[in-house]
C-alpha cells in the first residue's frame, strides 16, 4: 500500500468526566487518509467518548488532536470538516428529507441550484431517489439510516464518523448495510471512523481495528492481525471465541498448557510463562490415544453450521467446533496444528485458578474450605439466616450459575516438604534461576501449573505442598 | 331507565357549569339595571362597553399587558427549560425544583413580595409599569417552563449536536432545530401565560400604577361602586370574554384534530 499522510492524529488523549470517571486514558492513534478505522470494544470502553472528542462534542482533559497536522483539540464541532452519523440517526423531524440533507450545505451558503444537484446525487448514492418531499416519520429505520448517512456525506467531510449506526437495525438489514457502507467508503474515498461493539461488523468492514477496553487501547491492527495474533487475553477473548490457557514454554517451540505439551511456531524462550490461545475451530478431535491431550465431552450444542462441543480435560475446559457430533460422556483426544496455537508472553505470572462454592455456600479448593467472606466477593450479596447466599435483589444465588476465580502471585506461595500443609500438592516440573530467586513451575495433582518464586533450591520432580494464604488471594466472579 | 338517569346527571352538571354565565349573558341583552324582572331587549350595555373611553382603555390595557408579559414569560420560560434540559442531572433537577415553588406559591405572596422588593427596597416607581410587568412575568414564566419541558423530553436530544455537526453555530442550532421541535409547547405556554395574566387580581393590585386598572381590579372596584351603567356593561364584557374563549377552544380543537388526521394519513 502506498504511503499516505495522516489525516488525523490523537496524541495522549485523556478524558476524565466531572464525577472523576476516566472514560479514556492516554489514547494514541494515527489515521491515514482514506482509511476505514473501527473502534471496537464492549459498552463503556470509551469508544464513543473518543469519537465525540474527534467530532468536537467533548473536549479532552489532556492531549492533542491534530487534523492534517494542525491542532483542533478545542475547535467547536461546527468549525470542523468532520461529519457524524448518529446512533439514533438524529434527523430533524420538522424538515422533509430534502431539507434534512440540505441543512449542512445551506449553513455553508452553497447556492440553491448546486444544493439541489448535490442532494439528488447523494440520494442516488443511498438508493432513495425521489424521497425529497417525504417526511422523516414516514421512513423505515433502514431508510432513516440512509438519510442520516446522506446528510453527513453530502457535505464532503474529510472524515465521516459513524457511531454504531447499524445498532438499531435488524440482522438482515444490518448485514446489507455493512456491505453498502463498505462500498460507499470505496466510492467516496472519505476517511471513515466507525464505532461498534460487534466484532463481526468490525472484522467485515475495517482496514484497521482499534480494540479498546476500559478507556485504553488494547491492540491496533488489521482485522487479520487482530484475529490471528491477538496481543493479549482480552483481545483474544473479545474477538471471536477462544480457549485461553496459562502455560509455560517447556522447550524450543514447545509449550505446555491445558495439561499437555504442544508443538508451536512461536519461538519463545524456555521457561517463559505464556498465555496460549486456541480458536475452537482449530481444535481437532481424535481418538483418545491419538490426541495430545484427552478429555471427556461434557456438552454438545448444534449451531447450524457446526457443533459446539465442550471437553473437560483435567481441570481445564476446551471448547471445540466440529462438523461431526460427539456424545456427552465420550472420551476423546484433542490435537492442534502448531500453526494454530497463538502464544502470548504472559503479562504477569499471577496464578489463576477456579475455586468452588460448596453445598454450604463456602469457597472451597481441593477439598479445603477457604476462610474468606463470599459476600464480599459477590457484589451486593448477603448471607441469609440459614446460610444460603442472597443477591442484591434478595434472591437466592445458585452456586452452579457463578464461577469464582482466585488469583495469587508467585511470590505469595510457599513450598513445603510437608505436603499435607499445602493447599494443593504437586511436583516441580520446571525451574529457572532468576538472579536472586528461583522460579518454579509446579504441576499439581489437580492438573494445573502453578508458578512459585522461592529463594531456596528444590530439585526437579520433587513432590511438594503449596502453602497459599487466603489473605494473599484476590477473587473475582464470572457468571 | 339507566339512560334517563345518565342524561339527567349530565344535564345537571352542564347547568351547574354554564347556567351562571348564561344568566349573565341573557341579562346583558336587556335594559335591566339589576338582576330581576326583565323589561325588554336592549343592546345598550354593549354600546356602553365599546364607547365609554374608560372601559375601552381598561380592556385594551389589560390585553396589552397580558400579551407583553406573556411574550417575556415565554422567552424566559423557554430559555430556562432548554437550559435545564441540556444541563447536568443535578443542575437540571435543581432548576426544575425551584421552578415548582412559584407555581404552588400563593399569588398574594408573589404580588406582595414583588411590591416590597421593587417599590420599597429598590425604589422603582409604580407608575412605570415595571413592577406590574415584572409581577406578571414572574407569575407566568414557570408555567411556560412546565409546558415546554415535556416537549424537550420527547425530542431526540442529539439533534442539537447534529445541527452543530452540520456547521450550525449554537444559536443557529437552537433557532433552526430545537425551537421548531418544541414550538407547540411554547405556544401552549404562551396561551397559558396570556390567560394567567388576564385572570390575575392579586399581583396586579399590589404592583399596578394607581391610575391603571386591569379587568379584574376594575370589576372588583366597580361592583363596590354605585354606577349602574358601568355595572351592567360588565355583564356584556363577561359575555364577550366567554364567547372569545369558546371560539378559541373550538379553533384549537379543530386544529389539533386536523393535524392528527394528516399525521395518520402520512402526508
Amino acid at each position: 500500500m502506498e504511503q499516505k499522510e495522516n489525516i488525523i492524529e490523537l496524541r495522549h488523549i485523556t478524558k476524565t468526566f466531572e464525577d472523576g470517571f476516566h472514560a479514556v486514558s492516554d489514547f494514541n492513534l494515527e489515521v491515514k487518509r482514506g482509511e476505514f478505522v473501527t473502534f471496537l470494544g464492549p459498552s463503556g470502553c470509551g469508544k464513543t467518548t473518543t469519537l465525540r472528542m474527534i467530532a468536537g462534542f467533548d473536549i479532552p482533559t489532556e492531549g492533542e488532536i491534530l487534523l492534517n497536522g494542525k491542532p483542533i483539540t478545542k475547535l467547536p464541532p461546527n468549525k470542523r470538516p468532520i461529519n457524524t452519523v448518529f446512533q439514533r440517526y438524529a434527523l430533524f423531524p420538522h424538515m422533509n428529507i430534502f431539507e434534512n440533507i440540505a441543512f449542512g450545505l445551506k449553513q455553508k451558503k452553497v447556492p440553491d441550484h448546486v444544493i439541489e444537484k448535490k442532494v439528488k446525487k447523494v440520494l442516488e448514492l443511498v438508493d432513495l431517489e425521489g424521497f425529497e418531499k417525504r417526511r422523516v416519520s414516514t421512513l423505515s429505520g433502514g431508510q432513516q439510516q440512509r438519510v442520516a448517512i446522506a446528510r453527513a456525506v453530502v457535505n464532503e467531510p474529510e472524515i465521516l464518523l459513524l457511531d454504531e449506526p447499524l445498532g438499531a437495525l435488524d440482522l438482515k438489514m444490518r448485514k446489507e448495510m455493512q456491505l453498502e457502507l463498505k462500498a460507499m467508503h470505496k466510492e467516496l474515498g472519505i476517511t471513515f471512523i466507525y464505532v461498534t461493539h460487534d466484532q463481526e461488523e468490525a472484522l467485515t468492514m475495517s482496514d484497521k481495528i482499534v480494540v479498546m477496553s476500559e478507556g485504553k487501547t488494547q491492540q491496533i491492527g488489521t482485522p487479520e492481525d487482530i484475529y490471528n495474533e491477538p496481543k493479549n487475553a482480552f483481545v483474544a477473548d473479545f474477538i471471536g471465541e477462544s480457549n485461553i490457557f496459562n502455560g509455560i514454554m517447556t522447550g524450543r517451540l514447545k509449550a505446555r498448557f491445558c495439561g499437555g505439551e504442544f508443538a508451536c511456531v512461536d519461538d519463545v524462550e524456555e521457561g517463559t510463562h505464556i498465555t496460549a490461545v486456541v480458536r475452537p475451530e482449530d481444535v481437532i478431535l481424535t481418538a483418545p490415544e491419538d490426541g495430545t491431550i484427552r478429555g471427556v465431552v461434557t456438552s454438545v450444542i448444534f449451531k447450524g453450521m457446526h457443533y459446539e462441543i465442550a471437553v473437560e480435560s483435567g481441570k481445564n475446559e476446551m471448547v471445540v467446533q466440529s462438523v461431526k457430533a460427539a456424545k456427552p460422556g465420550e472420551l476423546v483426544g484433542m490435537k492442534v496444528d502448531p500453526d494454530n496455537i497463538h502464544i502470548m508472553i504472559a503479562e504477569d505470572h499471577t496464578n489463576i485458578f477456579a475455586v468452588e462454592i460448596n453445598k454450604s455456600h463456602r469457597l472451597e479448593y481441593n477439598g479445603t474450605v477457604l476462610d474468606t467472606s463470599l459476600t464480599k466477593i459477590i457484589r451486593g450479596s448477603r448471607r441469609s439466616e440459614d446460610g444460603t447466599l442472597l443477591d442484591a435483589a434478595g434472591e437466592e444465588i445458585d452456586p452452579r450459575r457463578i464461577r469464582v476465580i482466585a488469583a495469587i502471585g508467585p511470590g505469595d506461595i510457599k513450598l513445603t516438604d510437608h505436603q499435607d500443609e499445602g493447599l494443593v500438592q504437586g511436583y516441580i516440573s520446571n525451574l529457572i534461576y532468576k538472579g536472586d530467586h528461583y522460579s518454579y513451575v509446579i504441576h499439581t495433582d489437580m492438573g494445573q501449573d502453578f508458578v512459585v518464586n522461592d529463594e531456596y533450591l528444590w530439585n526437579m520432580d520433587d513432590q511438594v505442598g503449596l502453602i497459599m494464604p487466603v489473605e494473599k488471594m484476590t477473587f473475582s466472579v464470572k457468571r | 331507565m339507566k339512560k334517563v338517569w345518565k342524561a339527567v346527571i349530565i344535564v345537571f352538571v352542564l347547568l351547574f357549569l354554564y347556567l351562571p354565565i348564561l344568566v349573565l349573558a341573557v341579562y346583558s341583552f336587556t335594559d335591566a339595571t339589576q338582576l330581576g324582572a326583565i323589561r325588554g331587549f336592549s343592546m345598550h350595555n354593549y354600546v356602553t362597553l365599546f364607547t365609554t373611553p374608560e372601559l375601552r382603555n381598561m380592556i385594551l390595557g389589560t390585553v396589552a399587558l397580558a400579551f407583553s408579559s406573556a411574550v417575556l414569560a415565554s422567552v424566559l420560560g423557554t430559555a430556562g427549560a432548554i437550559g435545564a434540559f441540556y444541563s447536568g442531572k443535578k443542575t437540571s433537577s435543581a432548576i426544575t425544583a425551584m421552578n415548582q415553588v412559584p407555581v404552588v406559591n400563593a399569588d398574594v405572596v408573589t404580588g406582595f413580595s414583588i411590591c416590597i422588593l421593587l417599590v420599597v427596597v429598590l425604589g422603582v416607581s409604580k407608575d412605570t409599569f415595571i413592577p406590574l410587568i415584572v409581577g406578571h412575568v414572574t407569575l407566568c414564566a414557570p408555567f411556560v417552563f412546565l409546558s415546554v419541558t415535556p416537549r424537550l423530553k420527547q425530542m431526540d436530544a442529539s439533534i442539537y449536536e447534529a445541527a452543530l455537526d452540520l456547521g450550525a453555530t449554537p444559536a443557529e442550532a437552537l433557532r433552526k432545530v430545537v425551537i421548531p421541535q418544541i414550538f407547540p409547547g411554547i405556544v401552549s405556554g404562551f396561551a397559558l401565560a396570556v390567560t394567567l395574566s388576564l385572570d390575575d387580581y392579586f399581583v396586579a393590585t399590589y404592583t399596578k400604577p394607581a391610575t391603571f386598572d386591569t379587568i379584574s381590579t376594575y370589576v372588583v372596584n366597580a361592583t363596590k361602586g354605585a354606577q349602574t351603567t358601568i355595572k351592567t356593561a360588565l355583564w356584556a364584557l363577561s359575555t364577550v370574554i366567554f364567547l372569545v374563549v369558546i371560539l378559541l377552544v373550538v379553533l384549537m380543537n379543530l386544529r389539533a384534530g386536523s393535524k392528527e388526521n394528516s399525521e395518520r394519513a402520512g402526508v
